[in-house]
């Protein structure tokens, strides 16, 4: 992990622009952000809402398109594929960690978890997904429907689907944001884990300080751009760099 | 509260297109209905009233003409032209016209073909120019001159222009006379009443002599007088007046008198059209109630939420129950505006299809204020019918939930569901029973009450029903679409109230149509059975255009070589003990050479004024040989002896046989409907047919057919009755599968979130829609299934219930059931075309956010 190479860039964004609308409704999400998300790490991006944080990881996604710039997932250029390509690319190579689990309510805990795999029709490696269930401690809740578990559950199910697949990077959107903190902190360990253990590349999006300091880097968002960034963070520095923001962030706003 | 109601009407507008949908599509049945009858009505009124001089005096008739199907008993009862010269002279009567009208003058067009429309008479009168009671002239010349002499002809203007020929031409005709084929010149082109309209029947006009040589013999006498009174008579005195001169068996009457009876004749003649129609509305409101309580329930569930926040906000239950109403009876005036426009376009096209048939309607569309206000009654209450459940159900929401996440609407519990539905179910079924099977008043109306109750006791018992049934239809699913497939599968399973509701409404369509098919196929098995068995003369002589024919063709059938025998048989209207009946008169003896007439007590000997009477009947009526009942046709009234009774076939109509001269002694004219054609041992019967066709070649109106094409020419009769039904049918189908795409849509909304996810994690968008087209394939398929088992139900025990009267072998179109059940599959993946694109359209960002 502390190799002195920099890992090779898992995904990454160029210049990637986001605009809505047009003229005097038009808002920049996003100003031109070029990053790059290291394979094997697991980045935190902060910012306060409306900084674009959600939508930079929207577009590296797959799940918006840019505006303006390019964004790579691996070597694949996003912007310039139609819809069939932008759907296999997420099916294989991106998973997902929402907020609200985003289970489907018909299938148990099982199918939820194969569900990539078996929309794919891709063959499921049956001990990596003994390792994924006993890491995230579902082995006995595998038949339940998701409205048999609780909230912790229905998140360790969806991080789960995202790991079984071995996508090259997983986005996790608010992933605790749900959560009662205890249930929180499971998943954000086991989300570590899978980067120290497995090599998983994740990249989170959160607004709270002690989340983010599970991840290798934080990755600060300001009215689009990138403005900061912290390796090996700990809550209380990513808190103190918050205040700062917010500090700086109210500026503008007094002047 | 109101506008909050509206707001949210204002919000779902496109839900509440589709469930007004089913309204608009109802109600414009009703109204179509409505409005195509009452414009026929008005048609018919102003062919046939208004026409008649100030009195008229005519042969008194014991049944009186059916304007609608055409038919016209006729008499060769004749009114002497020295009483014409008497009636002229009475005080008060400024002139009296012979009149001779006949039914049966075809007019042939160019190519040889007749001119009218199926079952439309060929009518043919004399010339004369007095007026009718308004002083006008009912035919109007407007080309040519009147006819004069014989061999003259003039012709109304529709069937001049159909038939293509041009003033000097000769044209021809096929009559029911002694000579069938007829020619004349057409000197003359007349235009009848004021829209030339004679509602697909042809006019033929001679001159009074040639009129008596054609229909009369030759006698100088008249089928009717148009008599006109002076200006300052007293048009009922003078109506007295002649009646004192008349013998029996004539009566007169004025011609306000002719118009009421006239009126009265079309409104009875088309109630029934009007019922068969109006029965399919009612149908299609049914099956629409389904889908609007269904698209209620799925609106009120998805604004649970909403409706707790109004309570916790201090609305009363009363309240929001309201706005439900309140939002159904918008719906139900927007949808009955709609249909009402719609029904009235449907009655146009109607209208448009009719006269391409040869049947010309009147100008414009009758549109009474009755007809609007039903369409608005029917649609509003339907709606609010339907929504009042719903409605309650929102009500019960408790305020707290407007603070939960997820909503559960409280339902009525599973047992009492299940108890009230089989009850219903066990109610429905005893009174089809009973309608069925005991005597009893108004059996129609139990047994379409008792079809109603097992049609929504079934669709209470669905939601239960429906999930083994999904289980087994959609069980292969997993295994052919994997994912795909089991999201399906589940997706049907997952609310099955829902898909239960939705496939109800397919169900009672399907449930129709089986038992119609069980019908239809049991009618063809019985008659082919009854001709297989039944008929054992080779070829015959049938009408083509529903009109009987001259008994000159059995005569000249008899000389070819190689014919037996040939047994003509006759039918007309009669009253039996004063009630109207089909009387069918043949030679039982002959008959029983030509087809199987099976008497089972008594004899057929009718020869000396007897008659036959069926089995069903005589067991109806008390009657048996012996007995002795009153016989009244047009110049006949007297008691007859049954001689024996006759065991009930497809082949016979009416109740009764009596013999041909008995109808000819009262008073009816000698025409054949149909003609048994016999051969001799050994005879080549498509020789025989060759021969008879050259017989025939001249009247077009006859076609001679061997047992195969007799066969064939029925099956297709029962055939065209069918496809009318199912067609009728298909908007009930129709609304149903409105519905389908309704649920789906409805539910695609609902699980906008799943989509998003779905497509998220790498679900293409083809996959997204085999989703949704399979979950629809899965409800089409239950609903067709469900409704092919309760069809067969019906079917058989309607088949079972008129067994006795000649449908008595039970068929059951496997075939064709099977093709329904392909069909419904079909109709899924149609239905689910559109929220299947509206579902792998969204946008994923959006839907993946989505609350």
């Amino acid at each position: 992990m502390n190799d002195l190479e920099a890992p090779p860039a898992a995904a990454r964004a160029v210049d990637l622009a986001k605009v809505y609308g047009t003229g005097d409704t038009q808002v920049v999400a996003l100003g031109g952000v070029t990053v790059e998300f290291a394979a094997g790490r697991y980045t935190a991006i902060m910012g306060p809402s409306g900084s674009g944080k959600s939508t930079l990881m929207h577009c590296m996604a797959a799940l918006d398109s840019a505006t303006a710039g390019q964004v790579y997932v691996g070597d694949t250029e996003l912007t310039q594929l139609g819809d069939k390509q932008l759907t296999r690319l997420r099916r294989d190579k991106i998973g997902f960690v929402f907020q609200a689990y985003n289970l489907v309510p018909t299938l148990n805990a099982r199918e939820n978890i194969t569900l990539p795999l078996d929309i794919a029709g891709r063959d499921l490696d049956q001990s990596w997904f003994d390792t994924v269930i006993s890491t995230v401690g579902l082995g006995d809740r595998l038949d339940h429907k998701p409205n048999e578990l609780s909230g912790g559950q229905q998140q360790r199910v969806a991080c789960a689907r995202a790991l079984v697949s071995k996508p090259e990077i997983i986005f996790a959107d608010e992933p605790t944001g749900n959560l009662d903190s205890r249930s929180g902190i499971e998943v954000l360990s086991f989300l570590r884990r899978s980067v120290r253990e497995f090599g998983q590349t994740i990249v989170m999006v959160t607004h709270d300080p002690a989340a983010a300091a599970y991840a290798d880097r934080v990755l600060f968002l300001s009215d689009g751009v990138i403005v900061d960034e912290m390796m090996e963070p700990t809550a209380e520095r990513v808190l103190e760099r918050m205040k700062g923001f917010d500090g700086l962030q109210q500026v503008p706003e007094a002047g | 509260m109101i506008r909050a109601t509206l707001k949210s009407l204002a919000a779902r507008k496109l839900r509440l297109a589709m469930s007004a949908f089913a309204i608009v599509l109802g109600v414009a049945f009703v109204v179509g209905s409505y409005v195509f009858t009452d414009t026929i009505d008005k048609t018919f009124e102003d062919i046939f009233g208004g026409l008649s001089s100030d009195v008229v005096v005519r042969p008194e008739l014991p049944v009186e003409a059916d304007f609608v199907s055409g038919f016209n008993p006729g008499t060769t009862t004749t009114i002497p032209a020295e009483l014409v010269d008497r009636i002229a002279e009475l005080p008060g009567v400024e002139r009296a016209d012979g009149e001779i009208e006949n039914q049966s003058m075809f007019v042939l067009d160019t190519d040889g073909e007749p001119v009218t429309s199926q079952g439309a008479p060929g009518i043919a009168v004399n010339w004369h120019d007095g007026p009718s009671a308004d002083g006008s002239q009912v035919l109007e010349l407007i080309d040519g001159r009147v006819p004069e002499g014989e061999g003259e002809v003039a012709l109304d203007d529709r069937t001049f222009d159909e038939a293509g020929y041009a003033i000097g031409d000769t044209v021809r005709f096929v009559s029911t006379g002694d000579t069938p084929q007829v020619s004349a010149e057409l000197v003359g082109v007349m235009r009848f009443g004021e829209s030339g309209s004679l509602a697909g029947a042809s006019l033929s006009v001679f001159d009074t002599q040639t009129a008596q040589e054609l229909f009369l013999d030759g006698e100088n006498a008249y089928t009717r007088v148009a008599v006109t009174t002076t200006d300052d008579a007293d048009t009922e005195q003078v109506r007295d007046e002649i009646a004192g001169i008349l013998p029996d068996g004539f009566e007169s009457i004025t011609g306000a008198e002719v118009d009421e009876e006239t009126a009265t004749a079309i409104e009875e003649g088309l109630s029934f059209f009007n019922t068969f129609l109006l029965v399919f509305a009612a149908i299609a409101l049914f099956v629409g109630v389904f889908l609007i309580l269904n698209t209620f329930s799925i609106l009120v569930a998805q604004r649970s939420q909403e409706m707790a926040l109004l309570r916790a906000l201090g609305a009363e239950r009363r309240q929001v129950t309201r706005s439900v109403l309140v939002e159904a009876f918008i719906v139900g005036i927007v949808g009955s505006t709609a249909g009402l426009a719609l029904g009235i376009g449907v009655a146009q096209l109607l209208k448009v299809v009719f006269g391409a048939f040869g049947l010309e309607l009147g100008e414009g569309l009758v549109v009474q204020a009755r007809t609007v206000l039903v369409g608005y009654v029917v649609g509003v209450l339907v709606t609010m019918i339907a929504a009042f459940v719903p409605a309650r159900r929102a009500a019960r929401v408790p305020p707290v939930a407007a603070m939960r996440d997820d909503v559960v609407l409280p339902e009525s519990s599973r047992h009492t569901r299940t108890g009230f539905g089989s009850a219903l179910v066990l109610v429905g079924a005893a009174a089809m029973l009973i309608g069925l099977f005991a005597d009893v008043g108004r059996a129609a109306l139990i047994v379409g009450v008792g079809i109603l109750a097992v049609f929504v006791g079934v669709a209470m018992l669905a939601p239960i029903i429906s999930v083994p049934v999904i289980r087994v239809l959609a069980g292969w699913y997993p295994s052919v679409f994997g994912t795909v497939g089991r999201l399906a599968r589940e997706n049907a399973l997952r609310n099955p109230r829902r898909t239960a509701a939705t496939a109800s409404a397919l169900m009672i369509g399907m449930a129709l149509v089986a038992a119609i098919s069980i019908i239809g196929a049991s009618a063809n098995e019985s008659v082919d059975r009854a001709l297989d068995d039944g008929v054992r003369a080779e070829l015959v002589v049938s009408n083509a255009v529903g009109q009987p024919f001259s008994p000159a063709i059995a005569t000249a059938a008899a000389q070819v070589d190689g014919v037996a025998q040939t047994v003509s048989v006759r039918a007309a209207p009669g009253l039996v003990n004063g009630e109207t009946t089909y009387l069918q008169a043949f030679d039982p003896e002959a008959f029983d050479q030509a087809a199987k007439l099976d008497i089972v007590s008594g004899s057929g000997d009718i020869d000396d004024g007897g008659v036959l009477v069926s089995e069903e009947t005589a067991e109806a009526e008390g009657l048996g040989v012996g007995d002795s009942v009153q016989l009244t046709l047009p110049s006949l009234d007297e008691p007859v002896e049954i001689v024996g009774v006759y065991a009930e076939s497809p082949l016979l109509f009416g109740g009764y046989i009596t013999s041909q001269r008995t109808l000819e002694n009262g008073g009816v004219p000698p025409v054949d409907s149909l003609v048994y054609i016999v051969l001799e041992d050994g005879a080549d019967v498509s020789a025989v047919q060759d021969e008879l066709n050259e017989v025939t070649a001249d009247i077009p109106t006859v076609t001679v057919q061997d047992q195969q094409e007799y066969k064939q020419q029925s099956r297709d009769q029962v055939n065209q009755l069918l496809f009318l039904v199912y067609a009728l049918l298909g908007l009930a189908v129709l609304i149903a599968v409105l519905g389908i795409v309704n649920t789906l849509a409805l539910s695609v909304m609902e699980r906008t979130r799943e989509v998003g996810l779905l497509r998220a994690v790498g679900m293409s968008r083809r996959q997204l829609r085999t989703t949704v087209r399979l979950e629809s394939v899965a409800i089409a398929v239950l609903g067709a299934v469900l409704g092919i088992a309760l069809g067969l139900v019906f079917g058989v025990a309607l088949q079972q219930a008129v067994a006795d009267e000649g449908l008595d072998i039970l068929a059951v179109p496997g075939g064709r059931l099977a093709v329904f059940v392909v069909l419904a599959a079909v109709v899924g993946v149609l239905a689910a075309v559109w929220p299947a694109r509206r579902a792998a359209k969204l946008d994923i960002l959006r839907a993946i956010t989505t609350e």
